[in-house]
């Protein structure tokens, strides 16, 4: 742990009533300053994580520390965190002002102090001149930004934010997204950001924890998640990906297909039968001949910038091609991709021993 | 075309309304102009505003809201922890399931239950108090009258708390405010139209209770409701009758109105 660690799960397990666990020794830490996504499908737990650090629940099993203390037993009110709930939970009795007002009016701040502070918020989300504005009078997108002033307005160490972006439209929303980013390098604070939007979280964030049924299945920087998948689950689910079974044969050569290819995976045992990730985009369309693989194309659909090409090789693999480049139905074309496109899965793998057999694998190189 | 069908719809409710709501409301009008003997005046109305009867329309008033305030301390928290329970619903519904009984029939066994020989003298006299009078006093009045009038203040007060959105409780807990600073701010405030709606349909009919005063209250408390009943069915003054009720109903519109929903809330 280091002194920048302001949140940390040991081994938490959530369970409700007899129902099978909701979260299961989950383990992390959170890091000032920066922000975090928790990316995965709807029900994997993701809002049960936010409220096990609000402190709307407790954890059957296990500790989540902030800033060094155990604070199982605290309660929400007395924890320096604050959330914006996935339906805002703005309060319809009070106007914009007294919503944003709420926490310092708790706190017994003086009046003017509280007008100064609510003002520089909304200020902040560029609601300047809506104080006097009640709830249902904003639309979805304003009230958003109530929501995030209001938790930012108690200058909290963290702010969770609770899928925010999942209820606007898709332009107001990745106008949001631009502004929610821009908005936490301004203020320096820890965001954990929730959303079941791979895409959303690969723009947004500086570490993504992708979730699945309880488990962090991996954790890293957009750019590791995306290029080295840890299973299929996360090959699947952060962006599109052709996944085909695969014999390791020996280090850095790879069979699949019924050929063999040159790759930059290695300290597997040897012959291990491994799942091979291809991401759409890596691959090139060619002449058949020329080709490293051989596939005829079976539908094609037009997605604005590219053609999302399918083709089927001999074996019935499918294989998906993102290209700019047109084909015909019906064709045999060549697929060309180079051998760092190829990123080899193995089987079962944990993210622990994924990231050791990396370091052994490494030092081992460097031994020869 | 299309709005001319519509209005045919609208037929059988008029007449309905016009029948049993706007005739009965006219005749009792028309009825409080005239005297005992059937002769046109005004002198009901100046009847009315005697110390006697303003006596009776204070009483009704305290009266009624005194069983308005119990059932509202009792019904608050009993439909707060209603809504926490786990098969709610059912409990909500053994709760009101009294309501369906007979009024009648509950307050003859109120008056066996606090008779002389009653089960509650007898749980006095042997938690060492005594036996008391119980019947025919205001407390027994009062206890008969929040009974019954109960389920019908939980009722929109659970409804209320049900329909209260439970991450706004979540909210004013994350912006630090203590569970009792959440009652106050969120929501009791969110719930006040549940509140009002309780009140509205025990005060009113609280207003014009008249067996009751008989049955349990012995004829000491004489309520608005109490003077209609004797009027008309054994002083034979109909007018007079109809006077008291003109000035209920003028009451009740006006407790409607300034209890009367506002527009509130997202939507
Ligand atoms: N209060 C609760 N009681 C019982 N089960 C719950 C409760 N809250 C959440 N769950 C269950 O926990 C699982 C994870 O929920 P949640 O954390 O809300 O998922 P996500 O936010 O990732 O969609 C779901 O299967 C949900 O049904
Ligand atoms: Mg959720």
């Amino acid at each position: 742990m280091t002194n920048n660690t302001i949140i940390r799960f040991e081994q938490v397990t959530k369970q409700y009533d007899d129902d099978p666990p909701v979260l299961k020794e989950v383990s992390f830490e959170i890091e000032r300053g920066k922000f975090y996504t928790l990316l995965g499908p709807s029900g994997c737990g993701k809002t049960t994580i936010l409220r096990l650090i609000a402190g709307f629940v407790e954890p059957s099993l296990g500790k989540v520390i902030i800033n060094g203390k155990v604070v199982n037993d605290v309660p929400a009110n007395k924890r320096q965190v604050n959330t914006v709930f996935q339906d805002y939970a703005l309060f319809p009795h009070l106007n914009v002002f007294e919503n944003v007002a709420f926490g310092l009016r708790i706190k017994k701040m003086k009046n003017n102090e509280v007008d100064q502070k609510v003002k520089e918020a909304l200020r902040f989300v560029n609601l300047e001149g809506y104080e006097n504005r009640e709830i249902r009078e904003m639309s979805g997108g304003q009230r958003q930004r109530v929501a995030i002033a209001r938790a930012i307005v108690n200058e909290p160490e963290v702010i969770l934010l609770d899928e925010p972006l999942s209820a606007l439209d898709l332009k107001l929303r990745t106008e949001m997204q631009y502004e929610l980013r821009e908005l936490q390098r301004r203020l320096g604070i820890t965001f954990i950001f929730v959303t079941h939007d791979q895409e959303e979280a690969l723009a947004m964030s500086d570490e993504i924890f992708v979730l699945n049924n309880g488990k962090i299945e991996q954790s890293g920087t957009p750019t590791d998640i995306y290029d080295e998948p840890i299973n299929r689950f996360v090959a699947d689910f952060i962006g599109e990906s052709n996944i085909v079974p695969g014999v390791m044969i020996k280090d850095l050569s790879v069979q699949f297909a019924g050929k063999t290819f040159d790759c930059v995976d290695g300290g597997l045992n040897p012959n291990e039968a491994v799942e091979i990730v291809i991401r759409p985009e890596d691959l090139e369309i060619t002449k058949p001949d020329l080709g490293k693989l051989r596939v005829r194309v079976d539908t094609q659909l037009f997605r604005g910038v590219h053609y999302e090409i399918s083709c089927y090789d001999q074996d019935g693999n499918e294989w998906l091609v993102h290209s700019t480049k047109k084909a015909r139905v019906g064709e045999e074309i060549g697929l060309h991709f180079d051998p760092e496109a190829i990123h080899v899965m193995r089987h079962g793998e944990t993210e622990e021993e994924f990231d050791k057999r990396l370091e052994a694998y490494e030092e081992g190189n460097y031994e020869k | 075309m299309k709005s001319n069908s519509r209005n045919l719809y609208l037929i059988p409710y008029i007449i309905w309304i016009g029948l049993f709501v706007v005739t009965p409301i006219l005749l009792v009008l028309y009825y409080s102009f005239f005297d005992i003997e059937g002769h046109f005046t005004i002198d009901n109305y100046k009847k009315f505003f005697t110390p006697v009867y303003l006596k009776m329309i204070f009483n009704s008033f305290w009266y009624a809201f005194l069983i308005t305030l119990f059932s509202l301390i009792i019904a608050y928290p009993t439909a707060y922890l209603l809504t926490k329970t786990k098969h709610k619903q059912l409990w909500l519904l053994l709760i009101i399931l009294p309501s369906w009984i007979n009024l009648l029939l509950k307050a003859y066994a109120f008056i066996g239950i606090f008779g002389t020989y009653g089960a509650a003298n007898s749980f006095l006299e042997v938690m060492g108090i005594g036996s008391k009078q119980l019947l025919f006093t205001d407390f027994s009045f009062i206890f008969v009258s929040v009974y019954i009038f109960l389920p019908f203040m939980i009722l929109p007060i659970f409804n209320a708390l049900d329909e209260l959105n439970p991450s706004l409780i979540d909210a004013s807990n994350d912006l630090g405010a203590s569970p009792w600073t959440t009652f106050r701010r969120v929501i009791f405030p969110l719930t006040l139209d549940g509140v009002k709606s309780g009140c509205q349909v025990v005060f009113i009919p609280a207003l014009s209770l008249f067996m009751l005063t008989r049955l349990i209250a012995g004829n000491r408390v004489i309520t608005l409701g109490t003077a209609i009943e004797q009027h008309f069915l054994v002083t034979q003054d109909w007018g007079m009758g109809s006077t008291i009720a003109v000035f209920l109903i003028i009451a009740m519109v006006l407790i409607m109105v300034l209890t009367g929903k506002r527009k509130r809330g997202i939507l």
